[in-house]
């Protein structure tokens, strides 16, 4: 079997845009969970909000594309006050419960025949992506070469000799507005956590009675954690959208949150890069995961008695799930994290 | 701290005490501390039914009483961390009862906690930085421009470690607050409060789980604030310590004031002992 192609595309996912869209969602949930010790489940309805505001905005209210996102992110912000006013105040269970149950509620509205002409319903919406694609600076032809890096008729190939990564012209594009976007959280975070206010967040999670003695309104600023990572996520939520030009309730369902911290805590919670290395990583062993048991079988390494290819996608969410349960045991802080700091954790 | 200088603080706060009358509610001379009517009922439990009281400035005030007698949930109204059923309160001049927690804190009336709340995942410094009162740098926008509070955290941690090596903690800057023993997380929660540059301090019994060494250094650094000007009100259940430190004591039990006075007074008061006495024929019931 050809394990060079197993990698390759396994290294080519882990800096994808998939990968980009679980880095994003997970930085916002850094903020509220990481550092806030915010219990955010309804990161997905975040990222809804993002991606219907921009479908809706484009397709079914004509507007333009900009005006979109800023739809997109009004709406992340409003629920963010929706869900915090009545939760923040109370302990971080409640917003746990709000947050999941909310994040349900978002799918169902979305799905619901009542609207479906507008929505699309359980089909969703697509014909929104065209005015971000007409950004893209070069066109169909551009071909170069720069050292190990190419582009083909528009489409980037890097070689690494053994390894070659290749994008789609719209992937491409993903890409560059996807890791700057990345790389402009990260260093929004950066600044953030290191100043007085990151500085009163941790205090926050690490015990918000003592940080409300000293003289700090905890509620507006758990309120300002809520609404600034619930924002990260309604832009990871619009990544997603462009990625895949279309919009569906289906995917922003329960699992997606979960993934999302998966990501965090395979990365390190309450470190900057945790969230990147973390979706790196999970990304790529999905998909090393995923398309080396497809190709083992096609290969007839495995034999069909053994696996079939219809049952690969439970058994790597299984491995996925078993080496979670691992890490909790063996490495609970996960990649870059300090285990020093998890044992105080006195709760 | 000399000698002499301790004396002053100490003396300042008899003299102002000298002709209060050792009786509930007794009227001071110049309360910083004024509360009237306070009740707080659980239910049909009164936790507190405080008719009057008021706490003399500059002096160190002990509030004593039996397990249960409504301490805790006194300081917890007076400080905003709970809500009375009824009733007022004056700090410093200003009406304080619809203050929340974090208000009565900018306020200058400045609280700790029996069970001791360092902030574990934090290093000592930190701990002692998010107390400094009127940051800049603690808007979500400023975060981001450095430029903005870098001078003004520069001054912070120079009075932050100012207060760490008075507080015998200096070693410990860079170690996390949940590196540190029982009694030094109550020297740094003692020292974090001072960040905010209070009037007034509330210690919910300061010496509770502190080895006896500590103790005695402990009890310095109280007197130490009495001598910067501090208003203190201690809860506690010690009575060697309230007679070393309180120039005033008031005494609690089933929720009321019963009655005030100098620690000397309260010793010899019969109410004080019956008090205690009752509610040790309370404790076997439970």
């Amino acid at each position: 079997m050809d394990w060079q192609f197993v990698f390759s595309q396994a290294l080519t996912q882990a800096i994808g845009p998939t990968m980009l869209v679980y880095a994003l969602g997970a930085i916002g949930l850094n903020l509220q969970f990481g550092y806030t010790g915010l219990l955010n489940f309804g990161q997905a309805a975040f990222a809804a909000m993002g991606a219907y505001g921009l479908a809706l905005g484009v397709v079914a209210w004509g507007l333009p594309f900009w005006w979109a996102v800023v739809i997109g992110l009004g709406a992340a912000c409003v629920m963010a006050l929706l869900l915090g006013i009545p939760t923040l105040r109370l302990r971080a269970d409640y917003l746990a419960i709000v947050t999941i149950a909310a994040a349900e509620i978002v799918r169902r509205l979305a799905r619901a025949t009542v609207w479906a002409d507008t929505t699309g319903g359980s089909d969703g919406m697509r014909g929104f992506s065209e005015p971000f694609f007409a950004l893209i600076p070069w066109d169909r032809e551009s071909t170069w070469t720069l050292l190990f890096v190419s582009m083909d008729s528009g489409r980037l190939a890097v070689d690494f000799g053994i390894f070659e990564l290749q994008y789609s012209y719209r992937d491409t594009w993903i890409m560059v507005v996807g890791w700057a976007l990345v790389l402009f959280f990260t260093g929004i975070m950066a600044l953030l956590i290191h100043s007085p206010w990151g500085r009163v967040l941790k205090g926050i999670r690490e015990d918000e009675e003592a940080v409300r003695s000293l003289g700090k309104n905890v509620f507006a600023f758990k309120m300002q954690a809520l609404v600034l990572g619930g924002i990260i996520g309604a832009v990871a939520g619009f990544l997603f959208a462009l990625s895949r030009a279309n919009v569906q309730p289906d995917t922003f369902t329960t699992d997606f949150t979960f993934y999302f911290y998966v990501v965090l805590i395979l990365g390190g919670a309450a470190r900057i890069f945790g969230p990147v290395l973390g979706a790196a990583l999970f990304w790529f062993l999905y998909n090393i995961l995923s398309q080396g048991l497809s190709q083992a079988i096609r290969a007839d390494v495995i034999p069909p008695s053994v696996l079939d290819s219809t049952q690969v996608g439970p058994l790597v969410f299984l491995l996925l799930g078993l080496g979670m349960v691992l890490l909790l045991i063996f490495r609970p802080q996960g990649l870059i994290g300090n285990k020093k700091e998890l044992l105080f954790d006195v709760r | 701290m000399s000698d002499k200088e301790t004396k002053a603080g100490k003396t300042a706060a008899g003299a102002a005490l000298a002709g209060v009358p050792p009786e509930p509610g007794a009227p001071k001379q110049d309360a910083i501390l004024s509360a009237t009517g306070v009740r707080r009922a659980f239910g049909g439990l009164v936790a507190v039914d405080v008719e009057h009281v008021e706490i003399q400035r500059g002096t160190i005030t002990a509030l004593i009483g039996p397990n249960g007698a409504g301490k805790t949930t006194f300081f917890n109204l007076l400080t905003g961390f709970d809500r009375p059923s009824k009733g007022s309160w004056e700090f410093d001049g200003r009406r304080a009862d619809r203050m929340r927690s974090y208000q009565v804190a900018r306020a200058g009336m400045v609280r700790t906690f029996q069970l001791t709340k360092a902030l574990t995942r934090m290093t000592v410094l930190d701990n002692m930085l998010i107390g400094a009162a009127d940051q800049v740098g603690e808007r979500m926008w400023a975060g981001l421009f450095p430029g903005l509070w870098k001078k003004q955290e520069a001054e912070n941690q120079e009075r932050a470690l100012a207060l760490l090596e008075r507080f015998k903690l200096i070693e410990k800057r860079e170690h996390y607050a949940g590196e540190l023993s029982g009694g030094q997380r109550k020297l740094l929660e003692m020292a974090r409060a001072l960040m905010l540059e209070p009037k007034m301090i509330m210690l919910d019994e300061p010496m509770a789980g502190v080895n006896p060494a500590l103790k005695q250094s402990l009890l310095e650094h109280i007197k130490d604030l009495r001598e910067d000007g501090m208003t203190v009100l201690f809860v506690e259940h010690d009575m060697d310590m309230v007679h070393e430190i309180a120039d005033w004591v008031a005494v609690m039990a089933a929720g009321q004031l019963i009655t005030e006075g100098t620690p000397d007074q309260i010793s010899a008061d019969q109410r004080v002992i019956d008090a205690y006495l009752g509610a040790h024929h309370d404790a076997a019931q439970h």
